[in-house]
C-alpha cells in the first residue's frame, strides 16, 4: 500500500483544531454580530469540513482524478444552490396594475414608479 | 492490498490500483449522498430566505446544549475512527477493534443525546401540525419540518453507519484484514466522515444563526 501512515499526533493535532473551531463558532453565536452571524457560522463549519475531508479522510495525500471527485460533489450542490436562489432572491412582488415605463435608459425602482393613472 | 482471501481482480494492474478504484466509488457515492443532503439544506436555504424573522424566532427554540454535545461526541468519533483507519495501515487487528468499538460507542452516545433532545422538543409541541407550539409564527412550522426531516435523515445515517462498523469491527476481530488488505475499514471511515459533516453544517444552521441576534 503506497499511503504513508501518519503519525497519531497529527490527528490529535486536528482533532484539537476541530474542538477550537467548535468553542469559536459556538461563542460566536453569542453575541449579536448582526449581519454577520451567518457568514461567522458558515466560515467555521466549512473549515471544519475542510479539515475532516484533508486530514481524517486522507483527500491531501490522494491523486489528482479524486480529488476532482471530491470537488465536484460539492461544486455540483453549490450550483443547485446558486440556480435556485438566482430565482428566489430576484423575486419581487409588483403591486397589480403596476405600469412601469422605460425612460432615461432604465426601469425605475418600484418605490419610485409613477401613480398609475387608471 | 492484496491478500489470500482477496485477490487482486483481473481488471486492475495492481493492488494499489484497486484500492484507490474502491476509494474512487466511495467517493463517487458520497457525492450523490451530498446532493441527497442537498435537497433539504436548500429547501431550508430558500424557506430562510422567504421567511427570515419566523426562522430566526423558530431556532431559538433549538437545545443548544444538546446541539453542541453532539457536535463534540461526532467530531470526536471521527478522531476514533482516523485512528482505527490508521491501525488498520499498521496492521493491528486489535486495534482496529478496539478503536471501531469506540467509535460505535460515542455514534450510540450521539443517538441517546438526540433521543433525549427529540423527547424534549416533542414536550414543548415543536412537531408541525395541528398541535403546534403557540405562539409561533405559522412559517416557524416550516423551520420546525425541516428540523425534523434533516436531523432525523442524518440520525438514520448514523444508525446505518453503526452497522457497518459493527461488521467491519467483526470481520476486524476475524483477523480478516492486513496491513496489506484492509479497503472495506478505509471505505466505511469515508462513510462515517461524511456523516460528521452533515452534522457540522446541521449544528450552525439549525441551532446557532439566530441565538442572540
Amino acid at each position: 500500500m503506497s499511503a504513508t501512515v501518519v503519525p497519531v499526533k497529527s490527528y490529535l493535532r486536528i482533532w484539537l483544531m476541530l474542538m477550537l473551531l467548535l468553542l469559536l463558532t459556538w461563542g460566536a453565536a453569542q453575541f449579536n454580530l448582526g449581519k454577520f452571524n451567518l457568514p461567522a457560522a458558515l466560515t467555521i463549519a466549512v473549515l471544519k469540513m475542510v479539515l475532516v475531508v484533508l486530514f481524517f479522510m486522507h483527500v491531501r495525500s490522494q491523486k489528482g482524478l479524486l480529488r476532482v471527485f471530491v470537488i465536484a460533489g460539492f461544486v455540483w450542490l453549490l450550483i443547485m444552490i446558486d440556480l435556485t436562489l438566482t430565482d428566489y432572491l430576484t423575486r419581487r412582488s409588483v403591486p397589480e396594475n403596476a405600469v412601469w415605463t422605460w425612460e432615461h435608459g432604465a426601469w425605475p425602482a418600484p418605490e419610485q414608479k409613477k401613480h398609475d393613472p387608471r | 492490498m492484496a491478500s489470500a482471501l482477496h485477490p487482486l481482480e483481473e481488471q486492475f494492474d495492481d493492488p494499489v490500483q484497486q484500492h484507490e478504484a474502491a476509494t474512487l466509488g466511495m467517493w463517487t457515492f458520497l457525492a450523490t449522498e451530498i446532493l441527497f443532503f442537498g435537497g433539504l439544506f436548500l429547501g431550508y436555504i430558500t424557506y430562510r430566505t422567504i421567511y427570515p424573522d419566523a426562522f430566526a424566532e423558530a431556532s431559538r427554540h433549538t437545545l443548544v446544549l444538546f446541539g453542541t454535545l453532539n457536535t463534540a461526541i461526532l467530531l470526536t468519533s471521527s478522531l476514533t475512527m482516523a485512528l482505527a483507519v490508521r491501525a488498520a495501515q499498521e496492521g493491528k487487528p486489535k486495534s482496529v477493534v478496539r478503536f471501531l468499538l469506540l467509535t460505535i460507542l460515542l455514534g450510540l452516545c450521539f443517538l441517546a443525546v438526540k433521543g433525549l433532545e427529540y423527547h424534549e422538543d416533542i414536550q414543548e409541541h415543536l412537531w408541525p401540525g395541528p398541535h403546534f407550539k403557540a405562539g409561533l409564527p405559522v412559517q416557524a412550522q416550516m423551520f420546525w419540518f425541516l428540523y425534523w426531516a434533516m436531523t432525523g435523515l442524518h440520525a438514520i445515517h448514523v444508525t446505518v453507519g453503526l452497522g457497518l462498523l459493527s461488521v467491519i469491527a467483526w470481520l476486524a476481530h476475524r483477523g480478516l484484514f492486513s496491513s496489506a488488505y484492509f479497503t472495506p475499514v478505509d471505505i466505511s471511515g469515508l462513510y462515517w466522515h461524511f456523516v460528521d459533516i452533515v452534522w457540522i453544517f446541521l449544528y450552525p444552521l439549525l441551532y446557532l444563526i439566530h441565538r442572540y441576534s
